[in-house]
């Protein structure tokens, strides 16, 4: 007899507005102080995850909303996105709020930025450019612009939606995973600056997107009820692996935990699925928010048994769920 | 017993002796020694087969038939069989009579195994083969002769339809064809009456049988499939129709087997070792990719993972009224139906406003599209409907039932929903769980034999409580009882269905052609007597059913006649014995009578039972009322 899925180990309130983003910082040298960091409407809230409150709110988007947040090698940079066409780079260090550096990306779309660390304090972002269907990438802490991906004229691909940059080991070459808003997810190749191999995946727009280098596979959700798996060849050529089909359609967010066992997705009908990453065996629907959960977010607990995953949801909600821990 | 081989001797004297030891009763005894040992020698040598055969002809005609009866029975297959009587059945009028009629038709006692024996040995020979086909329609006509199936047992239709079967894997397709049409005509009317039955078993048996006859008959046309439930006996009815290999003789001297099986054994441990490891090969592959899968990762429990609804259903009653009439937004329609009864319960008051406008609408809603449970949905929803506002609803679901233009179905659903609701409402009362038994809707139309099974175990219940108790007084402590809302209304629901019964109308005639409608009727006054136990009106109820059940008393119907005595058991369980004697003395004594009559005579199996148990509560109300202080 299969138990019944856990409840939320606890739950985040506190944000009055819809959560768009999550980013853990527990990792990190201090084991006191696991950090999560959420992003909303205007804000982005730091929570701290032993006494569960918010230690401090960032405004720094001109209350616009804030759809992504990503730590820069320690929990004192916080990079933020927000719908006021800005990247912020934040100094949080002895409790320090202050902007540090942005980047204006003329971007008023939704499309989430990807962060990878190529060297000692370099890195890569790649980010929805100006331009409707280009993808810029520019390295930090310098923000000089290392390519440009323009898709072929006519190619009619459409906004990106969702971007993932990933090495195989660090110093390898970097590449770019995009997903589109016609469906097809293309892998570019960086220092070419040309598309590498582009695969149709789904019939509705990409809405997330994430990848495992080690096993050169990846999963795609969409708008519809199909989550597609797809992997990387030899000569670096995406084929569709397989596909599952879910109840209901619509998944915003998609996460791969970080020793690849597991996977979670945000869905539309408001509940998180968790699949075994090997097989995509379904493991287990969490069912507590009552509107579309827009993110999910494994921590990164050095200690494994203390690892936990957050959902932020259109209900104002953080649930925050300790689910196959112990593996 | 040995014999000096190549002389010519009598037999004459062992005939005699065999006959006149089966005649007295002896067959086991002797033919189980004669039988295995005629056997062995018969299987190849054919002297030993003449000899046999000269002894089963010698045998004088007045005790033929227990000796053949005996050789059917101890025989260990068809075959041999056959080699034992030869061709007996067709030099000997009264073996013939014997094994085509007698034992087929006029009796029904013997095992499917005989039937095997006795069909298989008439098809192992030319000869016997006519005789086969003759005793195949004779079967058929009996099968489908509507008296036959109104009025003989269920376990002698059994035997019958599993002859049929029997005969029907043996005949070949030159014969079958020969007598195609005599078939296809019997079929046709068999089915007709079989299906018009009100016994379940009954329908099935004509089922079944009509499958097969014309599989066998329209080889290459469109066959005939009936829908029924598939269980025990559905499943051995059909593996009869696939012969037995022949030659599956079971060897019986001891010596032999022991050869015979150590030459079946390898043969057989070689062909099943090669299927084994043929299947084993591939599963290793799945098992190895299987293994390092996320194995240790175990799922959780994800039933309630379903399609997130969209349409929400309303929330007012009235509102549900309005979509029910009128909208054409299926989605809508089908979120109403699903939250109605929900909604009835939870807003009596407004229910209350609306009742019977609601109830009609519910009688007269049909499916519009396809939604699962949507019958049960309606009937939930009429229950609650009914228990909300019990007597105005009452009132209008019993007028309907005797009212022009509604489908039996409809009538039928009528009884059902008051007997859910008058169920749900003693249920406090009641207490133990045959509520939730009968609670599970009564939409197929097979339930009346369940609920009559579960009546019986209820009122076997009763019967052994009362009888303990008054030996040992009471024992056992009344379970949490609150008032019983059912005694009120117990009249609104029960004198109204007796009013018309005997009024036909055009459309709906319950004496007459509507028996099955009439069966569920008496069954359903049964349970409203029974739930009825307490009520002020319990005593002119139990009156007036008792006179009704005394009208209705030879009814042709099986069925009826189960509902009438479960009648009977209601009225004796619910109505105060003191009252009953001072009323209906009279009636009582003539009706126990008729239950005496009826358990010696009756030919259904089901109706002497219920007639046993209504006399043994008769006995006990006797005792009751000697032994009670006056």
């Amino acid at each position: 007899m299969a138990l019944p899925p856990p409840d939320p180990e606890f739950v985040l309130r506190g944000t009055n507005a819809a959560v768009h983003t999550l980013h853990f910082s527990c990792g990190g040298q201090e084991p006191d102080f696991p950090i999560l960091f959420s992003g909303q409407n205007g804000f982005v809230h730091v929570w701290n995850l032993k006494t569960r409150r918010v230690n401090t709110a960032l405004d720094g988007h001109g209350r616009k909303s804030v759809y992504w947040v990503e730590t820069m090698g320690a929990k004192d940079r916080l990079l933020s996105q927000g719908r006021d066409q800005r990247i912020c780079l934040w100094d949080l260090t002895e409790g320090r709020t202050s902007v540090m550096d942005s980047v204006f990306t003329e971007n008023v779309g939704f499309c989430r930025c990807s962060l990878l660390k190529v060297a000692q304090g370099r890195w890569l972002l790649a980010m929805a450019a100006k331009s409707l269907e280009e993808v810029q990438v520019l390295e930090l802490p310098s923000k000089t612009s290392v390519c440009t991906l323009k898709p072929e004229v006519g190619a009619k691909l459409g906004m990106p939606m969702c971007l993932k940059l990933w090495q195989l080991d660090s110093g390898s070459r970097p590449w770019l995973l995009a997903g589109y808003e016609d469906g097809s997810v293309i892998l570019w190749n960086l220092s070419m600056g040309k598309v590498s191999s582009q695969l149709v995946c789904h019939q509705e727009p990409v809405m997330s997107l994430d990848f495992d280098s080690e096993k050169a596979k990846g999963i795609s959700g969409s708008s519809e009820k199909v989550l597609s798996i797809w992997s990387l060849n030899e000569q670096q050529n995406l084929q569709v692996h397989k596909t599952h089909e879910l109840i209901n359609s619509g998944i915003s967010d998609i996460t791969i935990r970080s020793d690849k066992k597991i996977l979670a997705t945000a869905g539309w009908d408001h509940r998180i699925r968790i699949f075994g990453w090997k097989k995509l065996k379904p493991l287990a629907v969490l069912d507590y928010h009552t509107s579309t959960v827009h993110c999910v977010s494994f921590s990164d607990h050095r200690n494994p048994s203390e690892r936990l995953l957050a959902a932020g949801s259109k209900d104002h909600r953080i649930s925050v769920w300790s689910i196959y821990a112990q593996t | 017993a040995s014999l000096p081989g190549g002389s010519d001797c009598s037999v004459a004297f062992v005939s005699h002796v065999v006959g006149k030891a089966c005649v007295h009763g002896r067959q086991k005894e002797i033919l189980g020694v004669l039988v295995p040992q005629l056997t062995e020698l018969t299987r190849s040598d054919c002297i030993w087969q003449r000899i046999c055969w000269r002894l089963v002809e010698g045998v004088p005609d007045r005790w033929m038939e227990a000796v053949l009866l005996g050789f059917v029975q101890s025989a260990s297959g068809a075959d041999a069989l056959s080699r034992l009587l030869g061709n007996v059945v067709v030099k000997n009028k009264k073996a013939q009579f014997v094994m085509t009629q007698k034992l087929l038709l006029l009796q029904y006692g013997y095992t499917t195994a005989v039937l095997q024996n006795v069909l298989g040995y008439l098809s192992l020979d030319n000869l016997r083969r006519a005789l086969l086909i003759k005793v195949l329609q004779e079967l058929l006509e009996t099968w489908g002769s509507s008296s036959a199936v109104r009025h003989s047992p269920v376990e002698q239709q059994q035997y019958i339809s599993k002859a049929i079967l029997i005969c029907l894997s043996h005949l070949k397709e030159p014969e079958i064809e020969s007598c195609r049409q005599e078939l296809l005509t019997n079929m046709m009317a068999g089915v007709k009456c079989h299906l018009d039955s009100s016994l379940p078993q009954i329908r099935r048996l004509g089922m079944i049988v009509a499958e097969s006859l014309s599989v066998k008959i329209n080889t290459d046309g469109p066959v005939l499939k009936f829908q029924y439930e598939e269980d025990d006996e559905t499943r051995e009815l059909k593996s009869l129709l696939v012969r037995a290999p022949p030659g599956r003789d079971v060897p019986s001297p001891p010596h032999d087997r022991n050869e015979r099986a150590d030459a079946a054994l390898p043969g057989e441990l070689e062909g099943a070792e090669k299927p084994q490891t043929a299947a084993q090969v591939v599963p290793d592959e799945e098992s190895d990719a299987e293994l390092d899968s996320d194995d240790e990762l175990v799922p959780y429990d994800m039933s309630e993972d379903k399609e997130l609804k969209s349409t929400k259903a309303p929330v007012y009653i009235r509102d549900c009224i309005e979509v029910l009439t009128t909208s054409d937004d299926v989605d809508k329609w089908n979120a109403t139906i699903k939250a109605l009864e929900g909604l009835i319960r939870k807003n009596p008051a407004a229910t209350r406003e609306v009742s019977v406008e609601l109830a009609k609408i519910l009688l007269h809603v049909e499916e519009k599209s396809c939604i699962e449970g949507f019958a049960v949905l309606r009937q939930k929803a009429q229950v609650a409907v009914l228990t909300t506002d019990p007597i105005p609803v009452a009132q209008f679901l019993t007028s309907q039932f005797y009212s022009l233009n509604y489908s039996l179905r409809q009538r039928m659903d009528i009884l059902d929903v008051l007997v859910l609701a008058a169920q749900e409402m003693s249920s406090k009362f009641c207490g133990k769980n045959k509520q939730s038994n009968a609670q599970k809707p009564c939409i197929q139309l097979l339930p009346e034999s369940d609920s009559s099974k579960d009546w019986r175990k209820v009122v076997d219940e009763r019967i052994k409580s009362k009888t303990r108790r008054f030996a040992k007084g009471r024992s056992q402590a009344e379970p949490d009882s609150g008032p019983n809302e059912f005694n009120s209304v117990a009249g609104h629901f029960f004198f109204p269905l007796l009013q018309n019964f005997d009024r036909p109308l055009s459309t709906f005639d319950l004496l007459g052609e509507d028996h099955f409608v009439l069966g569920r009727l008496v069954h359903t006054l049964a349970i409203l007597m029974y739930l009825a136990a307490n009520a002020a009106a319990v005593t002119p109820m139990g009156k007036v059913l008792l006179e009704f059940v005394w009208a209705l008393r030879f009814h042709i119907d099986s069925y009826v006649r189960q509902g009438l005595l479960s009648c009977i058991s209601s009225i004796l369980l619910s109505v105060p014995a003191a009252h009953l004697l001072e009323d209906v003395a009279e009636l009582l004594v003539e009706t126990r009578c008729w239950l005496a009559d009826v358990v010696e005579k009756d030919p259904d199996g089901d109706c002497r039972r219920l007639a046993l148990q209504n006399l043994l509560l008769m006995e006990n109300l006797k005792k009751k009322l000697e032994t009670a202080p006056s």
